[in-house]
């Protein structure tokens, strides 16, 4: 009952940070603002038990991804343009998308139900077979780490590439060495 | 107890957000986000004892050094309009550095 309450509060709050990020014009709000969106949702995985997910989400979202948009402020405008276009039909297909998405989730199964589908395949083998398979008595540990190593080792190929490409963007190399050639010339 | 704990924190978590959405100044906003990762940190702590597993309280220490991390790294955007090496930012601001 107390955790059900918690969970409608944080989405109600949820849905008010979205709307104020939708309302306000100064970019610099925004980003912000979208730092408390992330924060939320953290709070929201680890009421969902889901505390490294939750981790990942304080700190790339609320983290890196602030920095991040404060760098592209500082390279673009401070505030957002009045919007030339009606939204109405944008908003339509926003609406509709969520309505159908709500509608999906009516089938699913319920949080946490031992019976549903994904618990039934090849969750049971991995409970019972990760102590004795890899020694590792965390079960995430080993899914993540050994169940699932080269799933894994191509995540993080690509979130190292991802950053390693924003890094070159935002430290002007290009801008430097045109610079240096002007200078020569 | 904690219940009233919960309350009072989901009480100011609204007044902060408040404060992040009139502004008006761009210090608001940063001390408003930072208090809102503080926020977070009493929450987590607060959830980990209502569900009777307070095993996430490390969880929290860490998201207390992220949001200190982040205000700082705000705060010196804001100085340098820059997060990399300071000395190669244009000289603005002459009598600043």
């Amino acid at each position: 009952m107390v955790a059900t309450v918690i969970t409608v509060i944080l989405f109600t709050m949820l849905v008010l940070t979205a709307l104020a990020i939708v309302r306000i014009y100064s970019l610099f709000a925004v980003v912000m603002l979208s730092g408390v969106f992330s924060l939320l949702s953290a709070l929201l995985f680890v009421a969902l038990d889901a505390v490294d997910v939750a981790f990942t989400e304080a700190a790339v979202g609320a983290g890196i991804s602030t920095v991040l948009m404060l760098g592209t402020i500082a390279l673009t405008a401070r505030t957002q343009k009045k919007a030339t276009r009606s939204g109405f039909v944008p908003f339509v297909v926003v609406a509709v998308t969520g309505v159908a998405l709500v509608y999906g989730t009516l089938d699913m199964p319920n949080f946490g139900d031992p019976t549903a589908p994904a618990s039934m395949h090849v969750a049971p083998e991995y409970m019972t077979g990760s102590v004795k398979d890899i020694d590792v008595a965390n079960v995430v540990t080993s899914i993540l780490a050994s169940y699932r190593g080269y799933d894994t080792l191509g995540e993080t190929a690509v979130v190292f590439t991802a950053g390693i490409g924003v890094l070159v963007l935002l430290s002007g190399l290009g801008r430097r060495r045109r610079e240096d050639e002007e200078e020569d010339a | 107890m904690f219940l009233a704990a919960a309350i009072a924190l989901f009480i100011s978590m609204v007044m902060v957000l408040t404060r992040l959405y009139a502004g008006p100044t761009v210090y608001d906003r940063v001390l408003a986000l930072n208090s809102f990762g503080t926020l977070t940190v009493l929450f987590i702590a607060v959830l980990g004892f209502l569900s009777g597993r307070p095993d996430f309280l490390d969880i929290a220490i860490l998201y207390a050094l992220i949001n200190f991390v982040g205000t700082i790294a705000i705060l010196k955007f804001f100085r340098y309009r820059s997060l990399g090496d300071i000395s190669q930012v244009p000289d603005k601001k002459g009598h600043d550095q």
